[in-house]
């Protein structure tokens, strides 16, 4: 009898303010990051990353919308995983984001998610006008760490 | 917060009020937030609030996280109070590093580290 739903290494899924399902989905990728045997720093990263894209989406992207949504599309590779993450706003400059770590704004509450985004995936690129961003973090070598991109 | 279980376990003693956290991530933002404000009340009820706070059932968190942590330390700072974290998982506390926060907050490995610096 065929496995009802047989693990995905990819997918592309439309996500809301429910966050049940998007802990699924969540679920769904870390499990194909472990099949692929990604170690657990490259689970954590991605798991952190993708937590704050989809945030940001939804809550900035999206925001103001009757019915915010967003795009949601994963694939776990052999040495890579790639996430896209598109949102229907209007789009932002990700490069005029101020630095959370300047003295004037490390007390404030919010502002960190893209420097995490960049600091635990191998590559951020966000696509103009800004409301689509492609991570991908690289499996990384037993001989070389991952390296990080600040 | 009628019916709400609490997402923390609190413990006094000797004039330090210890923190752990129930969940082991820390990334739902109503988890988060009642986090928050379950903390905030705790920091209200005290006129010298010394909090420790440890993280060592906690295996991941969120910006979001931080903000709220940052939001404690800004409200136990506005009375004069103590705040110490402990018990970082080192992936944990890269996230810290990265962000410098961990100039911000006064970290320790160990609760008992944290519990001999409070003044």
């Amino acid at each position: 009898m065929p496995e009802a739903n047989p693990p995905r290494n990819e997918a592309c899924v439309t996500l809301d303010e429910d966050t049940s399902l998007y802990r699924r989905i969540e679920a769904e990728i870390l499990a194909a990051l472990e099949r692929a045997e990604f170690p657990k720093e490259a689970i954590f990263a991605v798991r952190l990353a993708l937590e704050e894209a989809v945030t940001n989406a939804l809550r900035h992207g999206a925001a103001g919308l009757p019915n915010p949504r967003v795009t949601l599309s994963w694939r776990v590779e052999p040495t890579r995983v790639t996430i896209v993450v598109e949102d229907p706003g209007p789009g932002f400059n990700p490069d005029a984001v101020p630095d959370p770590t300047a003295p004037d704004r490390i007390h404030l509450p919010s502002g960190r998610g893209i420097m995490l985004m960049r600091a635990f995936m191998t590559r951020v690129e966000f696509t103009p006008p800004g409301n689509r961003v492609i991570m991908t973090l690289d499996r990384p070598s037993a001989s070389q760490p991952h390296q990080r991109t600040m | 917060m009628a019916g709400k279980e609490s997402r923390l376990r609190v413990r006094k003693e000797g004039g330090i009020t210890n923190i752990e956290f129930v969940d082991r991530n820390i990334l739902d933002e109503a988890n988060i937030q009642q986090i928050g404000e379950e903390i905030a009340s705790l920091i209200e009820a005290d006129p010298n609030p010394k909090l420790l706070i440890s993280f060592s059932n906690v295996d991941h968190l969120s910006s979001a996280a931080l903000g709220t942590l940052i939001t404690i330390h800004n409200k136990i700072k506005a009375k004069r109070g103590q705040l110490r974290l402990a018990n970082i998982d080192p992936q944990i506390y890269e996230v810290f590093v990265i962000t410098k926060l961990n100039k911000l907050f006064d970290i320790h490995e160990t609760s008992q580290s944290a519990i001999a610096s409070f003044a």
